[in-house]
């Protein structure tokens, strides 16, 4: 006997992230969900990030990672409201993780929630967690195929920020042609919105910040 | 390695339907898109590991990839997206919107039929006799 079933394998999580989405609706926040490889920069990229956001846009942060709240200690250091859920083994973030972490933030006194999904290029994009957009993070050190190797998260991020392009100043040996990314990307997500940049120097910021400042005033409601 | 997450929903997605249909499930099909990123040797390795001991143990999982989907902006049709060639399959333009990926799908189970169950129900009662 053959039955249909036609059932969304992932309706459990689907549900938290619609759970998630009302949240942010109702507290007016905008979501954003940070995926990229270990080691690209992302703590790094954030805690400038809110060090320069200060004044104009309050931001929290949810910090997954496999082991250790050593990423959170580094937010600590700007003292933005931070919650850190280890998965333990885990390779991605479930809504229904986010969805625990939000009771621990303080919601009315935020704008915006940054998301630091666990260090991994596939899983985490295929998870939602109710975020508005998903921000991809590559840095120049992890070569320019990545996009095509990867083509997931490029192809779902609305941002990608390019990071340590110091390295090019510094004058390291790196196989990497932005022109080439930026060309790979847009093949499959012409809208994408990319920021060249150094959590290093700080060099680049000040699009991303507009961006982030624009997007947190203007979001639609989720 | 989100396959282990995806097997252990399926597994309670597969038992529900054989507790409601009372019945042992043999065989099961999925669909996903290809940006699911779903390892086929993966998900069944973990699929067969979690349900062991349970009714749909030794079940056959059926998966089938389907290809992202993009929405072409000149000639307005839609066409299967060959990420080795992105264009539009059809006017050949790279002017195209990318619709959203299927979602992962449980679509059909099997059961193990009602004759097969009276057969073995039949053997057990002459084994006892």
């Amino acid at each position: 006997m053959k039955i249909k079933v036609v059932k969304n394998i992932l309706s459990e999580n689907e549900s938290y992230a619609k759970k998630n989405r009302a949240i942010f609706a109702k507290n007016n926040i905008l979501c954003l969900n940070m995926i990229s490889s270990p080691g690209s920069g992302k703590t790094a990229i954030l805690v400038k990030t809110i060090n320069r956001l200060k004044g104009k846009v309050r931001v929290g942060i949810i910090e997954g990672d496999i082991q250790t709240d050593l990423d959170a200690r580094r937010i600590r250091t700007t003292r933005a409201p931070v919650v850190q859920i280890n998965t333990e083994g885990g390779c991605h973030l479930s809504a229904a993780q986010v969805h625990s972490a939000l009771k621990l933030l303080p919601l009315d006194k935020l704008d915006v929630i940054i998301i630091e999904n666990v260090g991994n290029l596939v899983c985490p994009s295929v998870f939602e967690l109710g975020e508005s957009a998903k921000i991809a993070v590559l840095s120049v050190a992890e070569g320019d195929d990545k996009p095509a190797k990867y083509p997931e998260i490029f192809a779902r991020a609305k941002v990608l920020l390019i990071n340590k392009i110091d390295l090019f100043a510094a004058g390291a040996s790196i196989d990497f042609n932005l022109k080439k990314v930026e060309k790979e990307v847009r093949r499959l997500n012409k809208k994408i919105e990319i920021f060249p940049l150094s959590a290093r120097t700080c060099q680049g910021f000040k699009n991303w910040r507009k961006w982030l400042i624009d997007s947190a005033r203007n979001h639609p409601a989720q | 390695m989100h396959e282990t997450v995806l097997a252990q929903r399926l597994h309670k997605l597969i038992l529900a339907e054989s507790a409601k249909y009372g019945a042992k499930p043999v065989a099961a099909k999925i669909s996903c898109g290809l940006f699911a990123a779903v390892n086929d040797e993966l998900l069944r390795e973990a699929l067969c590991a979690i349900s062991r001991g349970t009714a749909a143990e030794n079940l056959k999982l059926k998966i089938e990839h389907k290809p992202p989907q993009g929405l072409c902006e000149k000639c307005k049709k839609q066409f299967n997206i060959d990420l080795s060639n992105i264009k539009c399959s059809f006017c050949g333009s790279a002017d195209f919107q990318l619709l959203p990926d299927a979602p992962l799908i449980l679509e059909e189970i099997e059961f193990e039929s009602e004759k097969k169950n009276e057969n073995k129900s039949r053997k057990k009662h002459i084994k006892r006799k």
